[in-house]
């Protein structure tokens, strides 16, 4: 096995001794890629993740502050609705009460006229009774008068004498309607 | 280059021949300088490191350059890759409250080290850089700085040096002995062990890799294609595993960079 690697012309040295030309451009790398990433890239991604998050928790602020509008809009509006009801049926009630008394009054006015026009009606009868009655007993009186005159052959004459025994007459006539009765 | 300086082996050479096993080793990890500038010789892993670079800051500005409240496809895999360091490792292991200053670092770390170990599978890289001990050693000793630095700025002197070493006054008389063991463990090993750890992990995937595959070229001759396959399978099975555990040992390094650092921050560790 001879001679053909690369490296066999350099003695191969203790490998954990480090070459001071590698440890220096390995440094000098490290320092670029730090160098990019602490002085702009991290800073650049760290705005941005900050601005992120700022971002979401806006926004759950937002849907946070809508939802208890939201609430409050449906409380008002359930307190509206509950308000409109009592007071439909508040009106519904009074309309109830006012409607029956308007038809309890109609009644008692019916029945006042109603008694009114009887009243009147009875009153009227009472009257034509009595004129009627009135009316009769002096027709009837002269009537029988004249017949018995003509009957007896005398005349009558003493007015008072006529009216008593007419007046008589009729009472018993009256006497014996009240008995037939 | 000639074929035979890049395949770094002699493609002739199978088994049933008079050509022994190729078997890949320190030398594997060795390059030949690309271009030489005035002496200072860049080689692929060099120019590997700097593609990582590349990588991540091209991925990261095409997410991030001009980033929406509502992300696009790029943006949203950013933002994943993003929050799993942020929130991931550094929230979890320092805090939100003093983390955040280190967020920055750790995210840069992380991709950069996982891209560093990425290029172990990619066509044509196959080679991952944190495998060479100065990449992860310079990246250990930048956290090492940062972290003992800390240690005695928020702390002060003796205090700090109280917090390294671990000083309780109940521990009595092991006390010295204990402060004896933190300064060796957090001082001396601790830096050792965090390069240690990535680089050796991706040291060996890349040996095993390497291995199986020049094993499958080097058994394709007569039977020794059926020990081909089975050695093939193996690459397959080896590159998923490394694909993991390039990953894992991204995460674990930047976990232990956080650690580190939350302990200096931290009045008693």
């Amino acid at each position: 096995m001879n001679a053909l690697f690369l490296a066999a012309a350099e003695e191969p040295q203790n490998p954990l001794l480090p070459h001071l030309d590698e440890l220096v451009i390995g440094l000098i790398a490290f320092a670029i890629v730090f160098g990019f990433l602490a002085k702009k890239l991290l800073p650049n991604i760290n705005k941005v993740l900050d601005e992120r998050r700022e971002a979401i928790e806006g926004g759950i602020e937002k849907a946070e502050s809508a939802q208890i509008e939201a609430q409050s809009v449906l409380e008002q509006y359930k307190a509206q609705l509950a308000e409109a009801r009592h007071e439909a049926a508040r009106l519904r009630q009074e309309a109830q009460e006012q409607g029956a008394a308007i038809i309890a009054e109609m009644k008692a006015e019916g029945q006042r006229q109603r008694e009114e026009i009887v009243a009147a009606g009875h009153a009227q009868i009472e009257a034509d009774r009595k004129a009627a009655a009135a009316a009769l007993r002096q027709d009837v009186g002269k009537l029988a008068t004249d017949l018995a005159g003509k009957l007896v052959g005398e005349s009558l004459e003493d007015v008072a004498r006529q009216s008593r025994t007419i007046d008589r007459f009729l009472d018993e006539l009256e006497e014996k309607a009240e008995a037939a009765r | 280059m000639s074929a035979d300086q890049t395949l770094a082996f002699d493609p002739d050479c199978h088994i049933f021949t008079p050509c022994g096993f190729p078997a890949p080793g320190l030398h594997t990890f060795l390059y030949e300088p690309i271009a030489t500038v005035g002496g200072f010789e860049f080689t692929k892993p060099m120019l590997l490191a700097l593609l990582s670079s590349l990588a991540v800051i091209g991925f990261f500005w095409a997410a991030f350059a001009k980033p929406k409240l509502v992300p696009g496809k790029v943006q949203m895999i950013g933002e994943a890759g993003y929050d799993f360091v942020r929130r991931g490792i550094v929230y979890e292991i320092i805090g939100k409250k003093d983390g955040e200053k280190y967020v920055p670092l750790m995210v840069s770390l992380f991709f950069f080290v996982w891209i560093m170990n990425l290029w172990s599978i990619i066509p044509l890289a196959q080679f991952p850089v944190t495998s060479l001990i100065a990449f992860p050693a310079g990246l250990a000793l930048m956290v090492y700085v940062l972290w003992v630095g800390l240690t005695f700025k928020k702390h002060g002197f003796a205090g700090g040096w109280k917090n390294i070493l671990g000083y309780d006054k109940s521990l009595g008389a092991i006390l010295p002995l204990i402060m004896l063991l933190e300064f060796f463990s957090n001082l001396i090993i601790r830096p050792f062990t965090h390069a240690v750890r990535l680089f050796a992990n991706m040291f060996a995937g890349h040996l095993l890799i390497v291995m199986f595959s020049l094993a499958t070229w080097y058994l394709m001759n007569g039977l020794g294609f059926v020990y081909a396959g089975a050695s093939f399978v193996m690459v397959l099975v080896m590159t998923a595993f490394e694909l993991f555990i390039q990953a894992v040992q991204a995460y674990v390094f930047v976990l232990l960079a956080s650690s580190y650092i939350q302990g200096a921050l931290s009045e008693h560790h």
